[in-house]
């Protein structure tokens, strides 16, 4: 029966192709005059240039950290491409009809129609592509709202002051070697400002694809819900197939203020290399978002593509009353290794967090929770709830949780759940004596298993995670 | 006419032990066949056998399914070709909605007969209908398979799943173990509503009680791999009054 789940499992990647396309490309290697380059290009004012450089000069003190026990190939800085941007976003295209065709019809092949009236209504997308953003859809309609939505090197022209504020303030660059990295060298991303008791009128999302090769993608976003607005906002990712392995390393902050609610939902789909290990992403992400009093803020993931994933998405619940969510399925097979979870910091009182993992671990892979959740002395009757189940698809797969607890009030509250549990031979038997064939059958128990969590994603992703885990799980059947 | 089940003969067995030795069984459309036998004699085996489960090894002999080789056929494909089997112990899928799990079993074989897929509304009628029928509340569709069911509640949903199915052959193994008196009675009801000239059955039981209820064409023993004796509903009577005793050693071989 392993056998034949293995095989179900021997999935292809279907956003695995290259578009052709001329590129500006930087040489390889990362130093300050490389820095500064990109901030000529990017037309940085003289402040952004410096919080570079000074995230430059503390990124080369840094290590590597090594704690999370992962076989990672060590990672040449010097051989990576810092930049990439198709030639035709030279002259900055100002509408849909001056984009290159070979670009919308990428974004076509991976179902994602970029003209609004194709679109799903009701979700706006903004498209990064290497190292630029190509285009954001519903600009004028999020406009009337007050909503401002657009590639974050936008905003650092037109917001100065607000980006200013705010980019560095929930990950500071020296944070641990990644968010260094990354503030040095960030190229594009996505920006969102809520104004106050706005609800978005509509779902907002970015689309990231990596397409150039030996480059990495330094992309950085930025949510600001002010004081009790509201958003939802969607982020989506592939990668064309490829031998090497490549480097993202995005940072992403959110900001809720009073009263105001956050849900971010991911659906990570990177390469994730051949079924022996080789090529794909390294994901190492990281996220965080401040929740002011009153405020929520939900991570909603599903992660089914890279090589490697590193990633923890994190609350600091500072204001008193605050929420703090975290969904997330992880899907594992073939080679890849995934380490992790959340961080709840609980600081003010009466906050509240809940943390549901599900791991789905198939063929050699390995997959880990990783959690912490603190309560912080003034923390007066801050909650926790952390369940974390691990699925196993055959036996040569791992799964492990590591739950960490820091509690410094005794008023808090934190429980922990897990279990472990393998999709059985009776169950296959039974979907199969039912009718259906070894990979339904598996996709069927494996999105059953992750139903707690798909049912937090918007309804479009939640079908899209879904066929996602499907197409993940699917494969030639003998 | 051509049998809707033919055994021949038939040895199988698991990891190196044989436990079906030379078993002969014909069943034709319509026919309700008991299968009674001590524990461990083989009669879930035989299930499991037929519907082809993993582990379950063939060495000797043959079945057929409508003139189709029946032991050649994946799982899947004796499924979609009309073969149920409803389990002795039903497993649970989590999370894995009742209603999801048996409509995306329905469509596969309607697929497989080269019909339309059923929409989801079209479905859902059948469904609440067939539910009422098991005497199941209807919530039971959105609930997981089996998920947290009792061992009556999950026995009543596998006629459910057969009633929706519309096999042409179904296997129901001790599906009246554990019933309460009402149940068993819900549960024939379910199963007769069912017969019809085209269909047959297996029911394995180890009480004449259940074939007060769903009268049986012929009784078969099934003893130490092999039907050791046929014959009409009366054998069961027999057997319940006497247990398998009479038997003994020498018993006549018969056929049905
Ligand atoms: N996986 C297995 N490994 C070894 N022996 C097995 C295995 N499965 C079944 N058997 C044995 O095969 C024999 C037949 O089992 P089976 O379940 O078919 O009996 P049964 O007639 O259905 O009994 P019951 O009336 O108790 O349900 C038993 O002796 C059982 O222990
Ligand atoms: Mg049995």
């Amino acid at each position: 029966m392993t056998d034949e789940i293995d095989q179900a499992l021997d999935k292809k990647y279907e956003a695995g192709f290259v578009t052709d396309i001329e590129s500006d490309t930087f040489e390889p290697g990362l130093n300050e005059s490389v820095i500064r380059r990109l901030s000529k290009l990017k037309n940085d004012p003289e402040w952004l240039l410096e919080w570079r450089l000074s995230a430059y000069n503390t990124w080369l003190k840094m290590e590597m950290p090594d704690w999370a026990n992962l076989g990672i190939d060590e990672i040449d800085y010097q051989a990576i491409s810092y930049y990439s941007a198709p030639k035709s976003m030279k002259d900055k295209p100002q509408s849909l009809d001056e984009v290159d065709p070979e670009l919308i019809r990428t974004y076509e092949k991976l179902g994602i129609p970029l003209h609004e009236q194709e679109r799903l209504a009701g979700v706006a997308v903004d498209i990064v592509f290497d190292s630029v953003s190509v285009v954001t859809t519903f600009r004028d309609k999020l406009a009337e709202a007050g909503v401002i939505f657009c590639p974050i090197s936008e905003a650092i022209e037109k917001y100065p002051d607000m980006v200013k504020k705010y980019l560095g303030s929930v990950v500071p660059r020296g944070d641990n070697f990644f968010s260094a990295l990354n503030s040095a060298m960030f190229t594009d991303g996505s920006f969102v400002y809520i104004p106050k008791g706005v609800k978005c009128p509509m779902e907002l999302s970015t689309y990231f694809r990596i397409n150039e090769l030996n480059t990495g993608q330094f992309e950085r976003t930025l949510i600001i819900a002010d004081e009790g607005s509201e958003l939802s906002y969607l982020e989506g990712c592939t990668a064309p197939q490829r031998d090497e392995n490549q480097l993202h390393a995005a940072v992403v902050e959110l900001v809720a203020l009073d009263d105001s609610k956050i849900k971010y939902s991911t659906v990570q789909n990177w390469y994730p290399g051949d079924e022996n290990g080789k090529g794909g992403i390294y994901n190492f992400v990281t996220k965080r978002g401040i929740a002011h009093t009153n405020s929520r803020i939900s991570w909603t993931q599903v992660e089914t593509g890279s090589a490697v994933t590193w990633k923890y998405p994190s609350c600091i619940l500072k204001g008193d009353n605050s929420v703090g969510e975290f969904y997330s399925v992880a899907l594992t097979r073939g080679c890849q290794q995934a380490d992790t979870g959340t961080k709840m910091i609980h600081l003010g009182k009466n906050t509240r967090s809940t943390i549901i993992a599900k791991g789905i671990s198939a063929g050699r892979s390995n997959n880990a929770y990783r959690g912490l959740v603190k309560m912080g002395p003034k923390a007066e009757n801050a909650r926790n709830f952390t369940e974390c189940d691990s699925l196993l698809i055959g036996d040569k797969c791992g799964a492990h949780t590591y739950p960490y607890i820091e509690s410094r009030n005794p008023t808090a509250i934190v429980e922990h759940e897990a279990t472990t549990s393998k999709v059985s031979d009776e169950q296959m038997f039974l979907c199969q004596q039912r009718g259906l064939d070894p990979e339904k059958a598996v996709s069927m128990i494996v999105n059953g298993f992750c139903k707690e969590v798909f049912k937090e994603l918007p309804m479009e992703f939640a079908v899209e995670a879904g066929k996602l885990l499907e197409i993940s799980l699917e494969g030639s059947v003998g | 006419m051509v049998n809707m089940l033919s055994i021949k003969n038939l040895h199988a067995g698991i990891e190196e032990k044989n436990i079906l030795k030379g078993l002969d069984l014909t069943i034709n459309p319509g026919e309700v066949h008991a299968i009674m036998g001590p524990n461990g004699a083989g009669k879930s085996t035989l299930g499991y056998v037929l519907s082809g489960r993993d582990g379950y090894e063939v060495t000797e002999g043959e079945a057929t399914l409508n003139g189709q080789d029946l032991l050649d056929m994946e799982i899947e494909e004796r499924a979609v070709a009309g073969l149920f089997l409803a389990f002795q112990y039903p497993v649970e899928i989590p999370g894995v909605s009742n209603m999801v799990f048996m409509k995306e079993s329905v469509n596969a074989a309607r697929i497989a007969r080269g019909q339309e897929e059923y929409t989801a509304g079209e479905f859902l009628k059948l469904a609440k209908e067939a539910c009422k029928q098991v005497q199941l509340p209807l919530d039971f569709l959105k609930r997981g398979v089996n998920e947290g069911f009792s061992g009556g509640e999950k026995k009543r949903n596998e006629i459910m799943q057969m009633i929706l199915l519309q096999p042409s052959i179904c296997f129901l193994d001790e599906t009246d173990s554990g019933l309460d008196v009402d149940a068993l009675k819900t549960v024939a009801d379910g199963v007769n509503s069912q017969r019809s000239p085209e269909r047959s059955f297996v029911v394995v039981t180890h009480y004449q009680r259940l074939l007060d209820y769903i009268k049986p064409d012929f009784v078969h023993i099934l003893a130490d791999g092999k039907i050791i004796k046929s014959g009409d509903a009366s054998l069961a009577l027999k057997i319940e009054n006497e247990g398998y005793g009479f038997l003994g050693l020498n018993y006549v071989e018969e056929k049905a």
